[in-house]
């Protein structure tokens, strides 16, 4: 298991890919050089930083500084889930709801496989902890995205049939029923795909890091399906508990239909 | 059987209003577009938020749940809303009387939502929404999309169904002439305030 070191050299030869493709962009003026570049130089400083970041961590395993950057990666995505909404809540609903669905899921399925099923010792060993909890949010993220961004924009558009109900007699709950679980299967579609997907079309990024720096296939693969798994529940609870606080903070405590709740509409 | 009493009624762009409807009784508001009306109709139904008192048979809407409250104090909109995709599928227990009252065919109820034209539509929400047997009516513009035979059909079957269940029926119409046909008493909303038409 010896993994090959690359050297800044390695990474520059990666590099002249990207300004060639710069090039071309240029040449054939797609205009998207400027985008391109800032990206990959955006990539660099990121993950340069991050790994700085944890490789302090891993001499400095202080639980405080673990939880510092854990909140921090979960307010990032929170922001993330935020800005992805065309009608966002206003107010601080706007980043909580997705960032409590979130931290409800995310963490506490991070947390039983750490202490269940790998039971890293300790438990929040920055080498398991920081990859699994990133992983669990930047997928939790895109399902939550989708499905609140779902549940806004039709309750929206489905104003008249909500308040039909309503007016009939209909509770809330009732009310908003067919729209949320609508939201809620359009958040779940993605990981469903790509758990359909996995190892034919796509080899997973996880799996194809962790046989580049030498673990045998197999252990690679029982990581990955671990970590598959783990997505798709995080990601169903979350995607649930977020359009579920959605659904409610959408009708006030007379259940009246409060679109008033939401702001303006975004490109 | 139902009354309405509203005490310093609060809707959104009138004066606060004391109202009362008597059971059986019908009474109209009219007023330029935008003054108000069909907001007041909403906030009574608690589908919007408002200040001040109103009550059911002189009981206080807040003894009430939203639900209960909306199902005795039925809203009809001008613009109905349908959330499935066969008529029929709307009722709790579609009345065939009602139908024939404004003359739609006994299998309406297994026409396509989407294919109705507005006025079936208007008809259709009018017997949704009196087969959930209400105790007070607020109507919006109930004959808007309709032709004068169906808006006399309409007109007469509101008549005696407030004769019959003894509902009170708050009634928002542009028509002058609707107003004297149908209500006891009428009011004009002039710029946010109640006032008795001649």
């Amino acid at each position: 298991m010896n993994l090959i070191l690359l050297t800044p050299l390695d990474l520059a030869i990666a590099a002249t890919l990207v300004v060639a493709l710069a090039l071309i962009s240029l040449r054939l003026s797609l205009g998207i050089e400027g985008k391109l570049l800032i990206a990959a130089l955006r990539t660099v400083i990121q993950l340069s930083l991050l790994g700085l970041v944890l490789k302090f961590l891993f001499v400095q395993s202080h639980p405080l500084l673990i939880s510092a950057l854990a909140m921090f990666m979960l307010f990032v995505a929170g922001y993330e889930v935020m800005a992805r909404q065309q009608r966002r809540f206003s107010g601080i609903w706007g980043f909580g709801v997705g960032t409590l669905s979130m931290f409800i899921s995310s963490f506490s399925v991070t947390i039983l496989a750490l202490t269940v099923i790998i039971q890293a010792e300790p438990w929040y060993s920055v080498q398991y902890l920081i990859p699994l909890l990133g992983m669990m949010l930047g997928n939790t993220m895109s399902g939550i995205a989708i499905a609140l961004d779902n549940l806004t924009q039709n309750a929206w558009q489905r104003r008249q049939e909500i308040e039909a109900r309503l007016i009939l007699g209909h509770s809330w709950d009732q009310a908003i029923r067919d729209i949320r679980r609508n939201a809620l299967r359009s958040g779940l579609i993605p990981i469903i795909n790509a758990m359909a997907a996995a190892g034919i079309v796509s080899l997973p990024g996880m799996m194809t890091g962790q046989i580049l720096a030498g673990t045998p296939p197999m252990e690679a693969s029982k990581y990955q399906i671990l970590i598959m798994l783990l997505i798709a529940a995080g990601t169903g609870f979350g995607a649930t508990a977020a359009v579920w606080i959605g659904a409610k903070r959408l009708f006030d405590d007379r259940e009246r239909l409060r679109l008033d709740r939401l702001g303006k509409k975004r490109a | 059987m139902g009354s309405l009493t509203l005490k310093q009624f609060h809707a959104p762009l009138l004066e606060p209003i004391d109202l009362h409807l008597r059971a059986g009784e019908c009474q109209t508001l009219s007023g330029p577009s935008g003054s108000g009306k069909t907001r007041l109709l909403r906030a009574l139904a608690d589908l919007d938020p408002a200040q001040g008192e109103v009550s059911l048979n002189n009981q206080e809407r807040s003894t009430f749940s939203a639900p209960q409250w909306r199902s005795k104090v039925g809203l009809l909109l001008a613009e109905s809303g349908w959330w499935l995709e066969r008529v029929g599928d709307h009722f709790k227990q579609p009345q065939a009387e009602l139908f024939e009252r404004l003359e739609l065919p006994s299998d309406a109820i297994n026409w396509e939502v989407s294919r109705l034209s507005s006025g079936e539509r208007q008809r259709l929400s009018l017997i949704r929404l009196l087969s959930n047997q209400p105790q007070v009516l607020l109507l919006d513009e109930a004959t808007a999309n309709l032709d004068q035979a169906n808006t006399a059909k309409v007109e007469a079957l509101i008549a005696d169904w407030r004769e019959q269940h003894q509902v009170a029926v708050l009634w928002v119409t542009h028509d002058p002439q609707q107003r004297k046909r149908v209500s006891d008493h009428s009011w004009l909303i002039e710029s946010g305030r109640l006032r008795k038409a001649p």
